[in-house]
C-alpha cells in the first residue's frame, strides 16, 4: 500500500511537499482553498496577470506540472483536522461561500501543513474607509484581477514585502504617492547591514529587491524610512493621511506630522502565520507563535509536518526548501537520504536571510497613534475605548470577548486579535478556532451524520 | 472578453475571470457594505476579514474578494 500524504495549501511550500511526497512514491493529495495552485506567492490568472509581476514562474510551472500525478482538490476549504483516531481532514468544495459545497472526507497516512500566513495590519485612526486595504490585497488585486487599489496610493508599514507591492501597483497603473518605512535608515543599516557574507548565497534575493528599487525611482516614489501613516482622513472614502516621524519603539514623534493627499492606501506591518489547522491538530506552538517543528519539519503530533510561513516568516525561498523537506519525510524518506542535502543547505541559507526580517519586527509603541474612537476590531466596530474599558472589568480573555465582541465577528479575530492582545497587554488565545473556515450551519447540518461534528460543536462550547 | 453584472440595480462591465471585488474596484466602486452605520469595501483581498462581504444572486455572505464574477450575477449591498 501506497503511504497516503495529504498537503493542505498549494502555495511554495506545499507544492514543493507534494512533488518531494511524489518523488518518494506516496500517493499525494492537495487541498486548497483558491481556484488555482500557487497561493499568495504565485496568484495569477491565465488572462488577467501580468507576468512581469511573477518571481521563479518557471520553477512553479514545474512544481505545477509534476501535480498531474497528485490529486489536487482546489476550491476546498478545510473545516476540521481529526489526529486522535488516525488523521482526517474535513472539507467542503464548491464556490467561494456557496450556499451548499460538497463534503469531502480524507483519510491520511501523514499530513503536511503548508497553510502559509497572512498580513498584519496596524489599525490606524480611519483605517476602515473603503480605499484602505492590506498590502496583501493590494498586491492580489494587482496579480490576480489585473486592478489598481486607486489613483493615488500610499504603501505604509514595514518591511520589505511593501516594495513588490508599490511595484505591482505601479505596474497595473496605479501612482504609488510614497512608500513608508516604520523602520529608521540607522535600524535597517543595522539589521540589514551586518554578516553580508551570508547574501551571498541569496543573491536572487538582492536582485529582486534591486530591482523594486530600480522601480521606485523609476516611477520618482519617495521612500520614507522612519515614518508611519498615523491618521486616514476622509468622509465617505480615502481623501488623504497624516504621515508622522515615528521613534526606534514606532511611537509617534509630535510636531512632524504632514498630510499627503491620496484615494487608496495599503497597510503592511509584516505577517502572520495561519495556526488554526496546526492547534487543532494538536501541534505544539512556539512562545512566538510558530509551529515547532524538527530537522525533518515534523510537528509534535505523530505523521504531522509543518512547513513555510506557518513555522516562521522566511519567504518563498525558504518555504520551497521546507515543503520538500517535508514531503520528502511525509512519505517515509530517510531524512539522510543524499536527494535531501540540497533543500536542507538551502533551508539554512534562507533562515539566515529571513533573521534580518526582525529589523522590521512590529515595536510596541504603535499604539500611541490609536486614539479612543479608532475601531480596533472591525467587524463587530468595536473601539479602543470600549476595549480599555472593559480590561478593568473583566478579568478573563472570554471575559473580554463576551463584554466586548472583539474577535467575535465573522473573521474569528484574525484581523484583529494580535492588535487587541497589543492594546491589551495580554492573550487572548483567539487562534483556537473549533472551526477552521466559514462554514454556513446548512452545509454543517449536511455534512454532521459520522464527520465528528458533535465533538467540533463541543469543543466550541 | 467581457461579462456583466448588476450591483445594486446599476450595470456594471468587467473582465472575464475577474474576482467580484476586482470588477467593482476596475468600474470606480470601493464601498459595498455598511458596518454599523459606515462604509465598508474590500480590506484583506484574500478572504481573511470578511469585510468584503456581499449578496449575491440572492446568498448572503459571499467574500468578493474569493468568488469569480460570472456574466449576469446579481450583487446587492449587505448592511450588519
Amino acid at each position: 500500500m501506497k503511504r497516503r500524504v495529504v498537503v493542505l495549501g498549494a502555495g511554495p511550500a506545499g507544492l514543493a511537499a507534494a512533488q518531494a511526497a511524489l518523488a518518494h512514491r506516496a500517493e499525494v493529495i492537495v487541498i486548497d482553498e483558491g481556484e488555482r495552485v500557487g497561493g499568495q506567492f504565485w496568484r495569477h490568472h491565465d488572462t488577467l496577470t501580468d507576468r512581469h509581476l511573477q518571481h521563479q514562474w518557471g520553477r512553479f510551472e514545474r512544481l505545477r506540472a509534476v501535480l498531474d500525478r497528485a490529486t489536487v482538490h482546489s476550491s476546498t476549504s478545510v473545516w476540521r483536522v481529526d489526529t486522535e483516531r488516525g488523521l482526517r481532514v474535513h472539507a467542503l468544495q464548491g464556490p467561494a461561500d456557496a450556499a451548499s459545497r460538497t463534503a469531502l472526507t480524507i483519510e491520511a497516512d501523514a499530513l503536511v501543513i503548508a497553510t502559509g500566513a497572512h498580513d498584519r495590519a496596524l489599525p490606524v485612526p480611519g483605517w476602515t474607509l473603503p480605499g484602505v486595504t492590506t498590502a496583501g490585497a493590494a498586491q492580489a488585486l494587482a496579480k490576480r484581477d489585473g486592478v489598481a487599489l486607486g489613483r493615488r496610493t500610499v504603501v505604509a508599514g514595514a518591511g520589505p514585502f511593501l516594495l513588490p507591492v508599490a511595484a505591482s501597483i505601479a505596474r497595473v497603473g496605479g501612482e504609488v504617492v510614497e512608500v513608508v518605512e516604520a523602520v529608521g535608515a540607522r535600524g535597517i543599516a543595522r539589521g540589514w547591514g551586518r554578516a553580508p557574507w551570508q547574501l551571498a548565497g541569496v543573491a536572487g534575493k538582492a536582485g529582486e529587491l534591486g530591482e523594486y528599487a530600480a522601480s521606485l525611482a523609476r516611477h520618482r516614489t519617495p521612500y520614507r524610512l522612519g515614518q508611519a501613516v498615523t491618521r486616514i482622513h476622509g468622509e465617505t472614502s480615502v481623501e488623504g493621511v497624516t504621515i508622522q516621524r515615528i521613534d526606534a519603539r514606532w511611537r509617534p514623534v509630535p510636531g512632524t506630522e504632514r498630510q499627503v493627499g491620496c484615494d487608496a492606501v495599503a497597510l503592511g506591518h509584516g505577517f502572520t502565520p495561519r495556526l488554526e489547522a496546526a492547534i487543532q491538530a494538536g501541534c505544539r506552538i512556539s512562545p512566538n507563535r510558530f509551529v515547532e517543528v524538527d530537522d525533518r519539519q515534523a510537528t509534535s503530533i505523530d505523521g504531522v509536518y509543518a512547513a513555510g510561513e506557518v513555522t516562521g516568516i522566511a519567504g518563498a525561498d525558504a518555504a520551497l526548501a521546507e515543503g520538500a523537506v517535508a514531503g520528502f519525510a511525509a512519505a517515509g524518506g530517510d531524512p539522510d537520504d543524499p536527494r535531501m542535502r540540497g533543500p536542507i543547505a538551502a533551508r539554512r541559507r534562507m533562515h539566515a536571510f529571513a533573521d534580518r526580517l526582525a529589523t522590521h519586527d512590529i515595536a510596541p509603541g504603535w499604539t500611541a497613534w490609536l486614539d479612543d474612537e479608532t475601531i480596533l476590531c472591525r467587524c463587530e466596530s468595536v473601539t479602543v475605548a470600549r476595549l480599555r474599558g472593559a480590561a478593568d472589568a473583566a478579568g478573563s480573555s472570554r471575559g473580554i470577548r463576551l463584554a466586548t465582541r472583539a474577535g467575535l465577528g465573522a473573521c474569528q479575530g484574525r484581523t484583529c486579535g494580535r492588535s487587541v492582545e497589543a492594546v491589551l497587554g495580554r492573550p487572548l488565545d483567539l487562534d483556537r478556532r473549533p472551526v477552521l473556515s466559514s462554514v454556513r450551519i446548512g452545509e454543517l447540518a449536511a455534512c454532521a451524520e459520522g464527520s465528528g461534528i458533535d465533538e467540533a460543536v463541543a469543543g466550541a462550547g | 472578453m467581457t461579462i456583466g453584472i448588476t450591483f445594486d440595480g446599476d450595470e456594471i462591465v468587467g473582465r472575464d475571470g475577474q474576482t467580484i471585488a476586482g470588477v467593482l474596484l476596475a468600474a470606480g466602486r470601493r464601498t459595498w457594505r455598511t458596518a454599523d452605520g459606515a462604509e465598508r469595501g474590500v480590506f484583506c483581498g484574500i478572504g481573511i476579514c470578511q469585510d468584503c462581504i456581499v449578496t449575491v444572486n440572492g446568498t448572503e455572505s459571499v467574500r468578493a474578494c474569493q468568488r469569480t464574477a460570472c456574466d449576469g450575477d446579481v450583487i446587492e449591498k449587505e448592511a450588519r
